[in-house]
């Protein structure tokens, strides 16, 4: 269930009157106004919108990347608000896996080696790690990858590799900031593939923020942001709006 | 130790930065082995000083003699338990790259005011009985495979000629500062066969009865020899040694201004490359960030690339100083002790580790501070 009117209760991602405001050059910018969202757990969202509209503002505030000028996050059960410091990355840790658009692996880690690193967070042992990676590289069809280098993998490679690390560490909530945005449509497709996999067979909860409209459609809901507010509700009626929602 | 891999290969990612930078703690370390080498084997001699022995000289310089009849009044002076004496005799072996300190002692008296001196009774006495016998040290006797019953030519530089002399025993000591390379003879001989200075020596060493005593007997010596054509200049064998060292100028202060300098450079350039290593990884240290690692875990990897840069590079200079070291004085005996000790090392080490982490501290808040949201914007 998605509800964007903040009449919600006990879903798995809470958002309340958020406002983000950023200054630029001594002039102030809304990029969110007012935004309220209910997502329960298991969600498939896409977030569309022209630039600047404040797509990836509100991915980054969901993942505790950014700090709300007002308002508030609540996902499963923490206000992110309410954490800083340490606990806010312990928390990012536990909940958050993030997939970016330029795949962000580094550079000098092999494909496992990447894969790991969230694991090195947490107290798993080595053979316990060693096992979650493998069942994650095999997950996005990369068993086989698992020691190269990103320089020696395809863009869709890398992507994947990305992927593998976003939900190594079983996360509660995938972030997904246009991650087929760098790669050609047959690529593109395999990394949507996957991550409508999580979906579908793994109930993950995703927040998917693109500009394509194909890859939208492979989100169960589909929002729509433009200057810094949820313009409407989509046609099926998943989702219950307010006036004032619909009169923005 | 998890992140050990990512400090690692984050130190390969640049080799040639990365083998530069070790390279400058390889240099500056080695410097500083060096350094404070020099300064141990200038300072040997107040190491090895008794607290209660006091050196007498005469008041215009060192240089200057004192009269050998000196001993006995110095002896019924208070506080004073037993006096010997020496001269500089300043001979070398063969060739003047050879030189070493070499001594005329007063034979009799020299074992009770240096007990420090270990001798089998059987060598002392054959050394006591030769007129043309002397002693040497162990690193003496292994530097011109030298050994008792040896006869050896000394060219002399103060007086004239070639003075031969019998080995007849070689000291044992168990501290390492006592055992620098040199010589010592019958001050006897030297005096029978010296064109001048016929009766004088070059100084006296004082043995008192109480450390406390020394400023009271060094008194009680100069006042007694105050306004006669010999004056003399009492102070502690530690002052003396100490003084001995600083005749070259301040050794102390030229070795701490130029490892101060090194140091400063040190921190400069490896400061210089952290930054770079920090700047060029930016979106990685916020992909870091973003998957949770938290603040002070990104501190101390930077922080750990910089220790780990120090520790390799400083250590690389300290074993090669150590080795240099090891190959014994490379000015034939102007540095008797040339010898970089245990706790040189160790400090050299400490100040390398120390500098890698002053280098490293500036980068490594900066990535600690570093905004994720910020840093994704630029990759």
């Amino acid at each position: 269930m998605v509800r964007v009117d903040g009449k919600g209760t006990g879903a798995l991602v809470e958002i309340r009157s958020l406002d983000k405001k950023y200054r630029r050059g001594g002039e102030e910018i809304d990029v969110l106004r007012g935004l309220n969202l209910d997502v329960d757990q298991g969600e498939f969202i896409a977030f569309m919108g022209p630039s600047g509209s404040g797509k990836t503002t509100l991915l980054n505030l969901m993942g505790g990347l950014d700090v709300p000028t007002a308002g508030t996050i609540r996902v499963a059960g923490d206000e992110i608000g309410a954490l800083s410091g340490r606990r806010l990355a312990a928390w990012r840790a536990r909940h958050i896996g993030f997939i970016f658009q330029m795949y962000n692996l580094i550079p000098v880690l092999t494909a496992f080696q990447n894969v790991q690193l969230p694991l090195l967070l947490t107290g798993l042992s080595k053979s316990e790690r060693g096992d979650h990676v493998e069942a994650a590289l095999d997950l996005v069809g990369l068993a086989d990858r698992r020691h190269h280098y990103p320089r020696q993998l395809s863009g869709g490679q890398e992507q994947r590799v990305a992927i593998a690390r976003a939900i190594v560490a079983d996360p509660t909530i995938l972030l997904c900031d246009e991650p087929t945005g760098d790669l050609d449509r047959a690529s593109g497709d395999e990394i949507l593939d996957i991550i409508s996999r999580l979906s579908r067979e793994f109930k993950k909860t995703i927040f998917l923020v693109t500009h394509d409209p194909v890859a939208a459609e492979r989100a169960g809901t589909l929002l729509h942001l433009d200057k810094g507010t949820l313009l409407e509700c989509a046609a099926d009626g998943r989702f219950a709006c307010t006036p004032e929602d619909r009169a923005r | 130790m998890k992140f050990l891999h990512l400090v690692i290969v984050n130190l390969r990612r640049k080799k040639t930065r990365t083998a530069l930078t070790i390279g400058s703690f390889t240099v500056a370390l080695f410097l500083f082995g060096i350094l404070a080498t020099i300064k141990s084997a200038l300072g040997s001699g107040v190491d090895v000083a008794g607290a209660d022995r006091l050196v007498v000289r005469n008041r215009v310089s060192l240089i200057q003699p004192l009269p050998i009849a000196y001993r006995d009044q110095i002896l019924r002076l208070p506080h004073v338990e037993e006096a010997t004496f020496a001269t500089w005799f300043g001979g070398y072996y063969q060739d003047m790259k050879n030189f070493f300190p070499n001594f005329a002692i007063d034979v009799p008296n020299w074992r009770r005011v240096y007990p420090e001196y270990k001798f089998s009774d059987e060598e002392w006495r054959a050394f006591a009985e030769d007129r043309e016998g002397c002693v040497i040290s162990p690193p003496l006797a292994k530097r011109f495979g030298w050994k008792i019953g040896d006869r050896i030519p000394l060219e002399a530089t103060i007086w004239t000629g070639t003075w031969e002399l019998n080995v007849r025993a070689i000291y044992e000591t168990d501290r390492r500062e006592l055992t620098s390379p040199e010589l010592w003879f019958h001050y006897e001989y030297l005096d029978e066969r010296r064109s001048f200075w016929k009766g004088f020596v070059g100084w006296y060493t004082v043995k008192i009865d109480d450390p406390a005593s020394a400023v009271a007997a060094a008194a009680a010596i100069d006042d007694r020899f105050a306004n006669s054509p010999y004056e003399t200049k009492t102070e502690t064998e530690k002052a003396f040694a100490a003084g001995f060292a600083n005749q070259i100028g301040n050794i102390r202060l030229l070795i701490l201004s130029i490892g101060s300098v090194v140091f400063f450079t040190l921190l400069l350039v490896t400061g210089n490359a952290m930054a770079s290593a920090v700047r060029e990884r930016t979106g990685e240290l916020a992909v870091l960030k973003t998957i949770g690692m938290n603040d002070p875990t990104v501190l101390s990897l930077v922080m750990a690339e910089a220790i780990a840069v120090a520790a390799v590079g400083g250590g690389a200079g300290l074993v090669l100083a150590k080795l240099f070291t090891l190959r014994g004085d490379p000015t034939g005996g102007m540095l008797a002790n040339f010898y970089l000790s245990p706790r040189n090392l160790a400090l050299g080490f400490a100040l390398a580790l120390a500098a890698g982490a002053a280098a490293g501290i500036l980068p490594a808040l900066g990535a600690m501070r570093l905004r994720i949201v910020d840093a994704l914007r630029r990759v």
